[in-house]
């Protein structure tokens, strides 16, 4: 964006999911409210270095973007408008206050919800919902989005064009939802969010293994999100665990770019303003007293966040916590993390124990099995982690896991002469 | 006399910035909170976090209520202030002119009492 006042664009970044949201409930239609944005925009950055930037420049946006979509449609009149916002001119400082008095907030926020929510489309790939996501609400280019998606950038194109049509064409109700329906969008749209600073979090394919620009986007629509709902206090957890994980960024990457283990960082390098954010958020949102899983997960990480060093960590409370989780989201993944707990407070022939009573379930997890060989390994028993670990090679482990893997296979086989 | 300057700006507006310019404004931060360091002239000086983390406290009637974030639906927030010793408004006017602008704005309240002395919370940013 050179040459653009840089001041402006961020105004205008910053007002795009709401403005595209409340247009595409008035177009009906992803593709005309993008395109009257774009033309809003476009008027913003010619009167708004003069004039200045509005008061509400959302509202202006607004505004703006209904009326270019107005004159560019002045002789075929098929557009209805269905919020009984007059027509206004945009000139006058006045004409832009009464309009900001128009904007119904309780409106603009559900609009913001569904528009997250046709993202979500069910029919879509999970790639597809966030390649969706990071066009329409975020206003990625397509060659970032195929950048950060590891796609080519041709294919992104035509996929995000048919997930657009797609998501357009969805029957989703235009009215105020109910209240279960909220609820429903809203855990939807938590999914997505949170599968979107995974894919950064934890970035697979490609040659990096974060990539920080979806964190910050994921956190930036939750941010969005809790400033439209602020007593969700699932999206406030969502919002903590994010925000706790993220400020670990520069402590997970080694210098050759490898991950490193948790308890391997350098905690100095953790940002502790995110963490304490992160901390604040989660006590706001368990004075609610409905803990669900995204808060548990906050819980874990601050508790983790709370320790200077490793050896610190309160693993009694991360094990309680775990097992709460089990309760709400009784997963592999979960299990397999409590059993890392009690290895941390009773040793690894009792975590040896808790994994026994899991392997009916995780048999066929792979991270069952490695788990499993460094827990045999810790009790000195490298012939039976030699068979753990041959094990989780037959579970299609990628080229780095492999990797990993042999060199552990070796490293038992070496004890044991 | 104290005065306090009070910065207004949309929340998430500096995050939107590019990196050098968000860079440039905080240097201009600094230079200002180094100066009055200096002159024994700073009080505090803190930035908040969002909103979104805030709740508030009224009484209704005869009950107490907490509520999430603060009450009023405004497009600008307080986002962070500065406690500091002037001699006079226009000095205090001197001192936010020193402040990065366009990406905020700054009231300059005086003070009419201040008290307590915290230590520096657990945060990297300064």
């Amino acid at each position: 964006m050179a040459g653009i006042d840089s001041g402006v664009a961020a105004h205008l970044a910053l007002a795009r999911p709401k403005v595209v949201a409340a247009l595409t409930r008035q177009f009906r239609s992803l593709e005309n409210a993008e395109e009257a944005f774009q033309e809003a925009c476009v008027r913003a950055l010619v009167r708004w270095p003069d004039s200045g930037v509005p008061r509400d420049p959302t509202a202006w946006l607004l505004v703006a973007g209904r009326n270019a979509t107005l004159d560019r449609l002045r002789k075929d009149r098929r557009l209805v408008f269905d919020d009984g916002l007059a027509e206004a001119e945009v000139s006058g400082d006045d004409a832009e206050q009464d309009i900001a008095e128009q904007i119904d907030m309780a409106e603009l926020r559900d609009d913001v919800l569904r528009l997250l929510f046709m993202c979500c489309h069910p029919d879509l790939s999970l790639q597809d919902q966030l390649a969706l996501a990071l066009k329409v609400i975020a206003g990625f280019s397509v060659e970032k989005i195929a950048r950060a998606l590891v796609v080519r950038p041709k294919s992104m194109e035509q996929r995000i064009t048919r997930a657009k049509k797609k998501a357009s064409a969805m029957a989703v109700r235009l009215e105020t939802p109910s209240l279960q329906e909220r609820t429903a969008r809203l855990d939807a749209v938590c999914t997505m969010i949170y599968l979107l600073f995974n894919e950064g979090y934890s970035a697979g394919g490609g040659d990096v293994h974060i990539r920080g620009e979806l964190c910050d986007e994921a956190i930036r629509l939750l941010r969005l999100l809790l400033n439209l709902f602020p007593a969700q206090s699932e999206v406030m957890g969502l919002l903590a665990l994010c925000l706790i994980q993220h400020s670990r960024r520069d402590a997970r990457l080694g210098p050759d770019g490898d991950l490193v283990p948790l308890e391997s960082q350098d905690r100095r390098k953790w940002h502790r303003a995110e963490i304490s954010e992160g901390q604040v958020l989660l006590e706001k949102a368990l004075r609610r007293g409905r803990p669900g899983p995204y808060q548990i997960q906050a819980a874990i990480a601050a508790t983790h966040g709370r320790a200077r060093r490793a050896d610190e960590t309160d693993w009694p409370e991360i094990e309680r916590l775990y097992e709460a989780l089990e309760h709400v989201q009784p997963t592999a993944v979960v299990s397999l993390n409590r059993a890392v707990a009690v290895s941390k407070i009773q040793g690894a022939s009792a975590a040896l124990d808790h994994l026994d009573r899991l392997s009916g379930d995780l048999g066929n997890y792979l991270y069952f099995h490695t788990t499993r060989a460094s827990f045999l390994m810790e009790t000195d028993r490298p012939d039976l982690a030699v068979v753990a670990f041959r094990q989780a090679l037959s579970l299609g482990p990628t080229g780095q896991e492999t990797e990993h893997i042999q060199q552990q296979i070796a490293l038992c086989e070496a004890r044991q002469k | 006399m104290q005065y306090a300057i009070l910065i207004y700006a949309s929340e998430g507006f500096f995050d939107r910035l590019p990196e050098e310019e968000q860079e440039n404004a905080l240097d201009q931060h600094r230079a200002l909170q180094k100066d009055l360091n200096e002159k024994g002239a700073l009080g505090a000086v803190a930035k908040l976090m969002d909103t979104s983390a805030a709740m508030t406290i009224r009484k209704k009637g005869d009950s107490l209520l907490v509520l999430d974030g603060p009450f009023a639906e405004t497009k600008e927030q307080l986002l962070g202030l500065y406690l500091l010793e002037c001699d006079s408004i226009d000095d205090a006017i001197e001192q936010a002119k020193k402040l990065p602008q366009g990406v905020a704005a700054y009231e300059v309240r005086p003070i009419g009492w201040m008290g307590g002395a915290l230590e520096k919370p657990d945060s990297e940013t300064d």
